[in-house]
């Protein structure tokens, strides 16, 4: 630490050092907790305390009116492994999850090699890519619906050019979840488009010059150079992006409401359809208690697969 | 496009024939070594055109809805240009009408507040942990690593319980306060005043400079890039911010954009073109900023992407 760094005088006796040392540490002490305070307060207070106080209402049969808070065991718990909806939206996420992620991974490297070749215009195609990331999920939705439109939208439009019937997407039980991953993939991939964009401008040229003097192609290159160094940005990319896609909620309830028929509802739109128009805020915390322990258990176990790569 | 750009014999600074491929491909931004016109390239180059045509078109195709009258909107079969022109009706009805500005404003207003207020609290904490010796300092620190792994969606009924305890319900307050934790910042910001050289600051502390002061007129300023990053991620990510502002407000004078525009849909039923001018509109302040700022937006994301490295 930087204060232990001043030298004592040279004339001071052992006790005084060790005053003065002490007298360093309670001051350290007292501005160190005053830096964390306001911070520490927040925490507790929209973090800790929420999450606590969730796991408390989940053993309960709090509603909104205040009425059956008493505690009930693990009844909530025991209601959830039984409800069919809660099994159908947890595996709607995990489903959602699967699908989501692949093409954010690859679509997202692609698109990236294809705009690291340096051609003219750059700020174009970052535009292009990166920008849906930064509307809102309402505003994006409010897109796809509009170009999912059976009568009136694009994709029925263009696919209508090549023969392809109509389709209902956003209300065809078949096509929903497959509608509502393809806006998301619209939307989202700009963000691991980034992380891959950035990552490829820090290999250093002098690998790519090195191996073009060895006669390596352009394939080459990309096999043995660009993809091994985008090893590490791979494996950042792959868990973000599930533990982000775990989360959805915003643009299948704009788009779908859960539907049709609880075809694309995820785990969190239950949570909040149990918690908000049943108000049954003790059930509605047993739910969101089962999926958070999946999401720990998800992390952790994608920590433990890259510390083993990494070791 | 750089396919197209073959080498012209009267371009600036052609002189010697390796001068001139040199000086072309450093033009075209293409690797020392490589060919112009393969057909690879040429492939490439297609598939990306294809590809951010696609990314372009629900944008273009929601700000084309939004200048059709409504019954042009409406009209199959579809067409890019409608019979009876363009027309600015649905924006006109939309800030007639609706309360668009209103939500602009609160948007702003939440999203700012949550930015500053993060700010501080992070970068204070930050601070802290990476130069001062406190009892519980390395378990508080490692409390809130492990807090970054928590969903803010698990957190909704108790956040909303507790909202009720405080009275906060249909406020800014409400929601504002839950989204100033982010512990993920005090992280990346810890990182990088790890990396700030201590003897700066000891310069200062000799000549009797507190903490804070020290804190505010060397490390702060010194700090810039890694707060624009932190700060624009917060505000993007408030701005945006759908799920927590549903549930908090549901006064529609409160509501910020995103909640605000959910109403819209159902409020203009099949009125296309109005629905997409709202869209447009409520999209609109982070595209201009985005226009401005881009090299500086995309630089923040990837920051804080990569943990502040």
């Amino acid at each position: 630490m930087s204060s232990t760094t001043v030298a004592p005088p040279r004339t001071t006796s052992a006790e005084q050092i060790r005053r003065g040392e002490s007298e360093r540490r309670a001051r350290d002490n007292r501005i160190g907790w005053a830096f964390v305070a306001p911070f520490v307060i927040v925490f507790v207070m929209f973090l800790v305390w929420p999450l606590v106080h969730g796991f408390y209402l989940s053993f309960t049969g709090e509603s909104i009116t205040g009425a059956g808070g008493q505690l009930i065991g693990f009844d909530n718990y025991a209601e959830a492994l039984r409800d069919p909806i809660m099994w159908r939206s947890l595996l709607n996420t995990l489903w959602f999850t699967v699908l989501s992620t692949v093409p954010l991974v690859i679509v997202a490297l692609i698109l990236a090699l294809l705009v690291h070749q340096g051609l003219p215009g750059q700020w174009l195609w970052r535009l292009s890519f990166f920008m849906p990331f930064l509307l809102a999920s309402t505003v994006a939705a409010q897109f796809w619906i509009w170009m999912y439109n059976p009568q009136l939208g694009l994709v029925n439009y263009v696919l209508g050019a090549v023969g392809v019937e109509q389709i209902a997407w956003l209300q065809d039980p078949q096509w929903a979840m497959l509608a509502v991953v393809v806006m998301t993939l619209w939307w989202t991939v700009g963000f691991n488009f980034l992380l891959y964009l950035t990552a490829l401008q820090n290999i250093p040229e002098q690998q790519y010059e090195a191996s073009a003097l060895d006669g390596a192609g352009r394939w080459r290159q990309l096999r043995s150079i660009t993809v091994p160094q985008l090893g590490p940005t791979t494996v950042l990319i792959v868990i973000l992006q599930v533990l982000a896609s775990l989360k959805v909620f915003d643009q299948i309830y704009i788009m779908t409401q859960g539907g049709p028929g609880g075809v694309t509802r995820p785990v969190v739109q239950y949570v909040f359809e149990v918690g908000f128009t049943g108000y049954r805020f003790g059930y509605a915390s047993a739910i969101a208690y089962i999926f958070f322990a999946i999401i720990v258990i998800i992390s952790i176990g994608q920590m433990r697969l890259t510390t083993r790569r990494g070791a | 496009m750089a396919t197209t750009v073959a080498p012209q014999p009267n371009a600036p600074g052609a002189g010697a024939g390796v001068r001139q491929q040199s000086w072309l491909a450093q033009k075209a931004g293409l690797r020392i070594g490589e060919r112009f016109a393969s057909p690879g390239r040429i492939g490439a180059v297609v598939a990306l055109v294809v590809l951010a045509v696609f990314w372009l078109l629900p944008f273009f195709w929601a700000v084309v809805t939004s200048f059709k009258s409504e019954t042009a909107a409406a009209a199959t079969p579809v067409t890019w240009f409608p019979e009876d022109g363009f027309t600015t009706d649905a924006y006109a009805n939309v800030l007639r009408e609706g309360n668009i500005p209103l939500w602009t404003w609160n948007s702003l207003i939440t999203a700012t507040a949550i930015t500053l207020i993060t700010l501080v609290v992070t970068s204070l904490a930050a601070y802290a942990f990476s130069r001062l010796d406190f009892t519980g300092r390395r378990w508080l620190f490692w409390a809130i690593i492990a807090a970054i792994i928590i969903p803010p969606q698990v957190l909704i009924v108790p956040l909303f319980y507790e909202m009720l305890t405080l009275n906060l319900v249909d406020t800014y307050w409400a929601v504002i306060l839950p989204q100033v934790v982010h512990p993920a910042m005090v992280f990346i910001l810890k990182k990088f005043f790890d990396q700030v050289p201590v003897e700066l600051e000891d310069a200062a502390r000799i000549d009797g400079a507190g903490r804070l002061r020290v804190f505010w007129s060397i490390v702060l300023p010194l700090s810039r890039p890694i707060l624009a990053a932190v700060s624009m991620f917060v505000f993007v990510f408030a701005w945006n911010n759908f799920l927590w502002p549903f549930i908090a407000t549901s006064d529609a004078s409160l509501m910020t954009l995103p909640v605000g525009l959910q109403t819209v849909k159902s409020a203009y039923g099949l009125q296309y073109a109005q629905v997409m001018a709202s869209a447009v509109l409520a999209a609109l302040p982070l595209v201009v900023v985005f226009l401005f700022f881009q090299r500086q937006i995309i630089k923040g994301f990837a920051t804080t992407g990569f943990g502040g490295q």
